[in-house]
């Protein structure tokens, strides 16, 4: 029997990574995410896997991408000023199609703002930061619990698609500790990247043109092939025909595009007949489910739509609740980011209310339940 | 023609680089030492950052990797320390390298990485036409240096050494055979191995600086370089104004993927009774 254990969101998302396969972890300490630096520096020499504290952030988003090429599970955690730093080499790896996945445990910003308080303003830069069309997928753990599943999601999905998948925690998700239940390590499906079998033949970008994902093949087994950010062909050679790099970034997002139904994830509650429907995520969903179910004592028709898939958004699921709903009102810990997506999704369905929080605390659900009561009926 | 051709990918010859660059002289002295090493290119990977020189891997028949700007060193860090058994090959720039990929440099130095770095030096940004570098000496022209470079430039053999690489030697792409040896010896040694390849690149540096074209460039270097060796039985005042090559450092220290290695054989005795898996998580073991 799975036993119950008190744990930490960035000590969850670190045995969530393990049980994924990870066993390379290179990473830069920064608040509030180090948690996961140190344990994973304890527990991957116990299992034959590698740590290593790079020098910054950037080499170490550069590490995790040459691991990975060795055909290891590879990860970096960070907070906000190293996301920044990592930018580029996650457009690098977007390019080049190599599995890696980054925690990023929001903090205050801009800049070094407060490390130690909670934030949700990096939800824009998870899917824009790096220059460039680029494919990323961007998980958003709710709970304690989610920090450990979505990790093993995260690791799925990047071997799967061969993209960089980000986990986009918060100070209070990784920092709070609750009590939760593991599954067995049987019962976790774990994902691998799909290898070729001889390196004969072996044409290293040649796949599907609607959004199909290449064979990838380790380092050091014989393939001898090229790796490029420059825009290439089906060979993994550097191309400078327009037409031969448009069609390669119109591959790398239809991959991602293509797999959004599968790789939908969200929660709802009382969403059957709810008039009026809150989007929250991360730490902002937990203030938004009290405040809810509040409501609901009160005999008010609220519910909740909580994304744990950011990008690509669960788009789908969410339009059809909104046909049924009069107004949304979306609280989260920024000036306003994700409600532009839901806005996108409502097309003027129903009322789309802002709901912003940036004093570095997490909402009281009386906040939300007053925009909920307060608001036009 | 020799075997060291067996190292190129031919089909992707010719190679973009102008006529007189050093940079193929440098690739072809890099193939000739693995060829006479008999070095297994199956189990080569050969890592790049941006410029002139980092295209070369793209000419080479190993695993390859162009990486970005400054940091074939950090990616190299994460093949070598995931693979030990791999021979790591990075080929950089004087930009790539001391600029932008500078913090990388010296911290692969400390570690003491069993990873060869070969740097081709020829003191200017090429790829974007002739910009001054972290190593373009002092009153030189560049595109971004129009009146002269008022700033100093690294000593390059100074500042590995001071990082704690291991084996560092400087040739240029006139004294082939020197460079061809140094590679060779650089390639053999366990630890942080650097070569520093000192070459003219005509189109930009000596164009703009007016030193002429490909063959001036080579006569430069014949006449500035001083073997280090020729160098300790000389008088001072004969040295200035030359440059010295040849092996300035070789030591042995302990390497950084090794000591990783007996690290996790220490841990895991220490907890022998581990049962496969951190908390009950499924092992992970390569």
């Amino acid at each position: 029997m799975p036993e119950a254990k008190l744990m930490q969101g960035n000590e969850a998302c670190t045995l969530g990574a393990i049980a994924a396969g990870l066993n390379f972890y290179a990473g830069y300490p920064i608040t509030p995410s180090t948690e996961i630096a140190e344990m994973c520096s304890e527990e991957l020499p116990k299992i034959g896997g590698r740590f290593i504290q790079m020098e910054d952030e950037i080499g170490s988003a550069a590490a995790i991408i040459g691991a990975s090429l060795t055909g290891r599970k590879s990860m970096t955690a960070t907070s906000g000023p190293g996301f920044s730093l990592m930018q580029e080499l996650i457009g690098y790896a977007s390019m080049t199609e190599v599995p890696i996945v980054i925690v990023n445990v929001q903090r205050v910003g801009p800049s070094t703002g407060m490390p130690t308080s909670l934030a949700q303003g990096d939800v824009m830069q998870a899917r824009w930061g790096s220059h460039g069309d680029h494919p990323v997928v961007v998980l958003a753990p709710g709970n304690v619990g989610e920090c450990y599943e979505l990790t093993i999601k995260a690791f799925n999905i990047s071997e799967e698609l061969r993209v960089p998948v980000i986990l986009l925690s918060d100070e209070v998700i990784g920092h709070m500790r609750e009590k939760v239940i593991l599954p067995e390590a049987g019962s976790i499906k774990i994902s691998k990247r799909k290898e070729p079998d001889s390196p004969s033949s072996y044409v290293p970008y040649r796949a599907d043109p609607d959004g199909g994902v290449p064979l990838m093949a380790p380092f050091g087994k014989g393939y001898r092939w090229h790796v490029t950010g420059l825009s290439h062909d089906e060979t993994g050679f550097p191309t400078n025909k327009g037409e031969v790099a448009g069609a390669l970034i119109k591959r790398l997002m239809r991959k991602v595009e293509k797999a959004e139904p599968l790789i939908r994830d969200y929660a709802t509650e009382s969403v059957e007949d709810c008039d009026i429907l809150v989007v929250a995520f991360g730490s902002s969903a937990m203030s938004a489910t009290s405040a809810v179910r509040q409501a609901r004592a009160k005999g008010i028709k609220a519910g909740l739509f909580r994304p744990k898939t950011i990008w690509p958004f669960p788009e789908e699921p969410l339009k059809e609740i909104i046909s049924r709903t009069k107004r949304v009102i979306v609280p989260e810990m920024n000036t306003g980011q994700i409600v532009y997506e839901v806005e996108r999704i409502a097309a003027g369905k129903a009322t789309v209310e802002k709901l912003s929080k940036v004093n570095c605390e997490l909402f009281f659900p009386e906040e939300i339940l007053e925009a909920i009561t307060g608001g036009q009926k | 023609m020799s075997e060291n051709l067996n190292y190129f990918r031919q089909n992707r010859l010719p190679h973009i680089w102008c006529p007189g660059c050093g940079h193929g002289t440098v690739t072809g002295a890099l193939t000739r030492a693995l060829a006479k090493l008999g070095i297994d290119k199956n189990n080569v990977v050969v890592v790049s950052g941006i410029g002139c020189s980092s295209r070369a891997p793209g000419y080479l028949d190993f695993d390859t990797l162009h990486t970005a700007h400054g940091r074939a060193l950090a990616f190299a860090t994460g093949i070598k320390l995931s693979k030990p058994s791999l021979k790591v090959i990075v080929l950089t720039g004087d930009g790539d390298c001391t600029a932008i990929g500078g913090n990388h440099f010296i911290h692969a130095a400390r570690r003491n990485i069993d990873i060869t770095t070969i740097v081709m030096n020829n003191s200017i940004y090429g790829m974007t036409s002739g910009q001054y570098s972290p190593m373009t000496p002092t009153g030189m022209l560049g595109t971004t240096a129009p009146y002269g470079n008022v700033e100093r430039p690294f000593d390059f053999v100074k500042l590995a050494i001071a990082s704690g690489a291991t084996f560092v030697g400087r040739s240029t792409t006139y004294h082939v055979q020197l460079l061809g040896d140094l590679i060779e010896k650089a390639l053999l040694h366990k630890g942080f191995s650097v070569v520093e390849s000192i070459g003219g690149c005509p189109t930009y540096y000596g164009r703009k600086n007016k030193i002429g074209g490909a063959v001036e460039m080579f006569e430069w270097q014949k006449d500035n370089a001083v073997n280090i060796k020729a160098a300790a039985a000389m008088p001072k005042e004969k040295l200035d104004g030359k440059f010295l090559i040849g092996e300035f450092h070789n030591e042995e220290a302990p390497e950084f993927t090794s000591q990783y290695i007996e690290l996790i054989e220490k841990v895991q005795r220490k907890f022998d009774d581990f049962k496969g898996g951190v908390r009950e998580c499924a092992q992970n073991s390569d």
